[in-house]
């Protein structure tokens, strides 16, 4: 028995130690995976696909985002990433310092008819009003109510190709800077969400109009998707067949820094 | 089979009283439960990278920054004694400087929730961690629907997971067996053993992959249940940690008690299928053993 117990104690040690080994050492052995071109990597985020297809196929494409009701609106609606493209972008505050008035909501590439709509344009449009739940990648959440344009209606004014794949959402502010160039904050999307109803040009935040913190003075709203799927200070909207001409050719500023396209968990 | 290992055993601890050497899991058994020792082992891994992008858990939909529903919540502060890392649950503050909130990796200091040593990566890579979180949960769901069949198909889930009222009368004995140390290795598992599965399986796998689907935007347009059965999808993240915390929690138990049981013989079991039983324990059907 004195034998029986040794060998348990002596198993006991090795498993701990082997254990603690394990996490010391071993947990910077996977830090090569956040080589962007790794091949273990690459496998890996095949998962990304399937979580696309798979949400697509279980998920209506005109199944809607919950709506809040205006007493679960708390507390303004949290900025992040880029808040002020003021500090490094001229043309940007140019624009807020002329009120607005040059600026232009472009929507080209595979288009018919390519449009142009200034701010009074958009806001004397029919709009929609939704009390949405924000999820930043993250992981926090923010409640708020964001006023603006039905993408589909722009997109059926400017009558999309039968070609186009894809939308890309083009942006003033100016991301990354110290060791990298600075890159312009761009994302893209399928058609599917951005025909959806809930996807808006929005303007409006919270009965007021839309804060430089927030992504004035046009801001798209994907609401079935994360954050980063939200982009801020939109210039111009782009039809699309392949999203590898923009950036490094993932679809996105964060994409290309190795965020998953579709962003929909 | 059973004779050669028959005889090294006999070489290592010859007192000891024995029962027969019989065929306890099934191929799938063994298969699915090393695939989820390597899942479940990225999936926390990771799954603490990404929580440390937002140290922080909150009740309800939404996360408060102009009011507090926090639960908890771990970061640095600077104090008289320069930067301390802290933890505080239901408002209670602790110190945690070393591994919660402030932590060493390398020689260097890091303010980060979890430490480097616990994340995969080890350096701040939310998009990483990402990426290696959704592909291990694709492996857990789907060695989790390969196992359900195969073990309602080869009678495993009947006899070893599910809890029958003879199991329930038998617990407090069994219960009282543990305390002692006093296993009893027999062809079935024991009550609590069913307990500690069945609880993993239909309580803590099933919890966690629907909280972890509640976090997604896209599912909550779909299936807008899911994020009103668990009241809010910073209460469903909220759940998702702790049952995180529960199943670490059941690896503990579950390596102890492999440990104090035999650890060879319940590592071999789980192996090579083969388990020696307790003393008086049916030995399997000839024909059997030989199939197998």
């Amino acid at each position: 028995m004195s034998r029986l117990i040794l060998n348990r104690r002596r198993l006991l040690g090795l498993g701990a130690a082997s254990g603690a080994s394990l996490i010391l050492s071993g947990c910077d052995q996977f830090d090569f995976l956040g080589q962007r071109n790794d091949p273990v990597r690459d496998f890996l985020e095949r998962a990304n696909s399937l979580t696309y297809a798979a949400q697509r196929a279980l998920v209506g494409q005109q199944a809607m985002a919950r709506e809040f009701s205006e007493s679960e609106i708390r507390q303004g609606q949290r900025p992040n990433g880029s808040t002020d493209p003021r500090q490094n972008v001229e043309l940007y505050r140019d624009l807020i310092a002329g009120n607005w008035q040059a600026y232009r909501l472009r929507i080209t590439g595979l288009v018919e008819t390519p449009k142009e709509y200034s701010l009074t344009e958009l806001a004397n449009m029919p709009s929609r009003t939704q009390i949405t739940r924000h999820d930043c990648v993250e992981g926090w959440s923010c409640i708020a109510k964001w006023t603006g344009v039905p993408l589909s209606r722009l997109l059926d004014e400017a009558k999309v190709k039968p070609a186009a794949k894809f939308v890309v959402y083009h942006c003033y502010d100016m991301m990354g800077g110290g060791l990298s160039a600075p890159e312009p904050y761009y994302t893209s999307s399928d058609l599917i969400d951005a025909f959806h109803p809930q996807t808006i040009a929005a303007y409006g935040l919270n009965n007021t109009p839309l804060p430089v913190e927030n992504g004035a003075p046009i801001r798209i709203r994907i609401e079935r998707a994360l954050g980063y799927k939200q982009p801020k200070y939109v210039h111009t909207i782009e039809l699309t067949d392949s999203l590898t001409p923009y950036g490094l050719g993932q679809g996105g500023y964060w994409e290309d820094h190795g965020y998953d396209w579709y962003g929909g968990i | 089979m059973a004779s050669i290992t028959d005889s090294g055993e006999a070489g290592e601890r010859p007192a000891r009283p024995r029962g027969p050497l019989i065929y306890r899991q099934a191929i799938l058994t063994r298969i699915t439960h090393w695939v989820w020792v390597i899942a479940l082992f990225f999936l926390l891994l990771s799954g603490l990278q990404i929580w440390n992008a937002h140290p922080a858990l909150y009740i309800g939909q939404e996360s408060g920054f102009a009011y507090d529903n926090a639960v908890l919540r771990i970061g640095a502060e600077n104090t008289d004694a320069g930067p301390r890392g802290f933890t505080t649950i239901f408002g209670q503050k602790f110190d945690t400087t070393g591994v919660l909130g402030m932590s060493e990796l390398r020689g260097r200091t890091n303010f980060v929730g979890f430490p480097g040593w616990a994340t995969i990566p080890s350096f701040r890579d939310l998009a990483t961690g990402r990426v290696v979180h959704f592909f291990f949960a694709w492996v857990l769901v789907g060695t989790l629907a390969v196992w359900l069949v195969a073990s309602l198909l080869n009678g495993h889930l009947w006899r070893d997971v599910i809890l029958k009222p003879r199991d329930l009368r038998d617990l407090p004995r069994d219960i009282w067996d543990h305390i002692r140390f006093r296993f009893h290795h027999g062809r079935t598992y024991n009550p609590l053993q069913k307990l500690a599965y069945f609880g993993v399986f239909f309580v803590l796998f099933p919890l966690i992959i629907l909280t972890g689907l509640t976090m997604s935007p896209t599912m909550n347009a779909g299936w807008p249940w899911l994020v009103d059965l668990f009241g809010g999808r910073q209460t469903a993240r909220t759940i998702h940690f702790v049952v995180m915390v529960l199943l670490v929690l059941f690896f503990v138990a579950h390596v102890a008690m492999v440990v104090l049981a035999g650890p060879i013989n319940e590592l071999r079991s789980m192996i090579t299928g083969y388990y020696r039983t307790s003393p008086g324990t049916k030995p399997d059907a000839p024909t059997k053993g030989k199939a197998e």
